[in-house]
């Protein structure tokens, strides 16, 4: 366990491309959800089947498969396109960039569903209550849809969180150095793989503890003003 | 030429388009789609026997968290949460390159013909991680059983085992079921890990074909096409199941009443 102690900048510089990875992922996700959600609530059944296929494609492939699609494939795919248009010159996609689209990508299917299901449980009437009130689409979203649908939404948000930063480990794979990369390659060069992979499940758990103690929080903010039995 | 292009069979065809027009080399992955085949094997062989020895361990598991007993409930929480709360990916290697910094490990008779094995490690990991996560569903079902059937249980003078397995498990294992379908197919999804290791499941054989033939996509599409088949099959066969065991809390129809 010495020479954990002697690597641990190592690992929390990789512990830091994690979160930051984890985040990136979770911005985009949100944003991929919200979309999601709102297409498939949408009046348009164009709209609505484009969903389907999204949310459907996402729960039938692993996400390991879509990283090294994106990361492998995407690469060629941009090149290819940019060398017949030539309205760009080589692009590199990394792989943290890889990594944030593909689980942004993945997660995002997963949010439709969350925020979907979240719109669906407010009161119709509260929504033709604002329009009747003259409120834009906006500030309906804003004052009313909002903070509802972040209430209903977050015991679901919560748990895709947890499996996401879960699913960050995966980057690894494909050479990001995050912390299961950095672990693994200093716990074999000192052959202390154990202690190393060790170190790398309780910063995991720790990361977990964490963010269901804040999660906690905004969950108790949410629900300020709802009875709870 | 045109005679040549007469003479063209449809198989022909196919690998002109496919070599000529096709961003993607069919001809290239049919000729190995043997090999994805044994893949699928391999992947569906870990999937289903770490599902079944770690939904065998989590019965048990189960009902000692639901009744709180004393001595196990709290170490079996330790384990869920341990199991539930880091990667699999870091699971798997903990087990398969990490016991080998312990010589007591390399030195015991385990290692020749376990540990020391990719397929075993994968298999124990797998298990385990599947374990914590259907323990803590199955003690939601449990935990849920409606207090009339227990009392009527009482009632009939049945004993505490006897209970168990005519009324609380029966109906914890239906209650159960859609949050055991979303299990399946995660652990589905989780056995890309094999590939890490070596193993040469569905995406190991997606990246062979890619690294073989230095591709970039077809190895890697074949592997989705794949995975969507198995994950089409199951959802449907458990959709059917749902129809079967469900069928008492389904809404009826409105045609019916």
């Amino acid at each position: 366990m010495d020479s954990v102690w002697e690597y641990r900048n190592l690992l929390l510089s990789g512990a830091a491309v994690t979160v930051q990875l984890a985040l990136a992922s979770l911005t985009l996700s949100v944003f991929l959800g919200l979309i999601g959600a709102s297409a498939k609530l949408a009046v348009n059944p164009i709209f609505r089947r484009t969903a389907n296929i999204y949310t459907t494609l996402v729960r039938g492939v692993p996400d390991l498969v879509l990283m090294m699609l994106l990361f492998y494939g995407g690469q060629q795919v941009v090149n290819d396109l940019g060398g017949a248009t030539g309205w760009w010159d080589y692009v590199e996609i990394n792989q943290f960039i890889a990594g944030v689209w593909s689980i942004g990508f993945v997660f995002g299917a997963y949010m439709t569903e969350t925020f979907r299901g979240a719109i669906l449980a407010i009161p119709r009437g509260q929504i033709e209550a604002g329009i009747s009130c003259g409120m834009t689409p906006l500030l309906i979203f804003r004052r009313i849809t909002w903070p509802q649908m972040v209430r209903h939404a977050l015991p679901s948000f919560t748990n895709n969180w947890l499996v996401l930063i879960k699913a960050t480990a995966l980057v690894s794979v494909i050479g990001l150095h995050d912390l299961v990369w950095n672990a693994s390659t200093a716990g074999r060069s000192v052959r202390e793989p154990f202690s190393f992979m060790f170190a790398v499940l309780i910063i995991y758990l720790i990361l977990t503890a964490c963010s269901d103690v804040g999660l906690r929080w905004l969950d108790r903010r949410y629900n300020v003003g709802v009875d709870r039995a | 030429m045109a005679m040549a292009e007469q003479e063209r069979t449809f198989f022909e065809y196919l690998v002109y388009i496919s070599e000529n027009h096709s961003p993607l080399d069919f001809m290239l992955v049919a000729d190995h789609i043997d090999k994805f085949f044994f893949g699928t094997l391999l992947t569906l062989e870990i999937t289903i026997l770490s599902l079944f020895i770690g939904g065998v361990m989590a019965v048990p598991l189960a009902i000692a968290r639901a009744y709180r007993t004393p001595w196990f409930n709290g170490p079996i929480w330790g384990f869920t949460y341990f199991f539930r709360g880091t990667p699999l990916l870091v699971q798997t290697y903990l087990v398969y390159y990490g016991l080998a910094q312990f010589d007591f490990v390399r030195e015991s008779f385990l290692w020749g013909p376990i540990l020391s094995n990719a397929w075993w490690c994968a298999l124990i990991t797998f298990s385990l991680n599947t374990a914590g996560y259907t323990t803590e569903f199955l003690r939601g079902a449990i935990e849920n059983t409606p207090k009339g059937e227990i009392e009527a249980a009482r009632a009939c003078g049945m004993s505490q085992s006897r209970m168990m397995w005519r009324i609380v498990l029966p109906s914890a294992f239906r209650r159960a079921l859609p949050a055991y379908s979303n299990e399946v197919i995660f652990m589905l999804h989780s056995s890309v890990v094999l590939s890490t290791i070596t193993l040469q499941d569905i995406l190991g054989v997606g990246r062979w074909l890619n690294g073989r033939y230095y591709l970039a996509y077809e190895g890697f599409v074949t592997a989705m096409v794949f995975y969507m088949v198995l994950v089409f099959f199951i959802s449907t066969g458990f959709r059917l199941w749902e129809k079967h065991w469900l069928g008492h809390l389904r809404p009826r129809d409105i045609a019916d009443a």
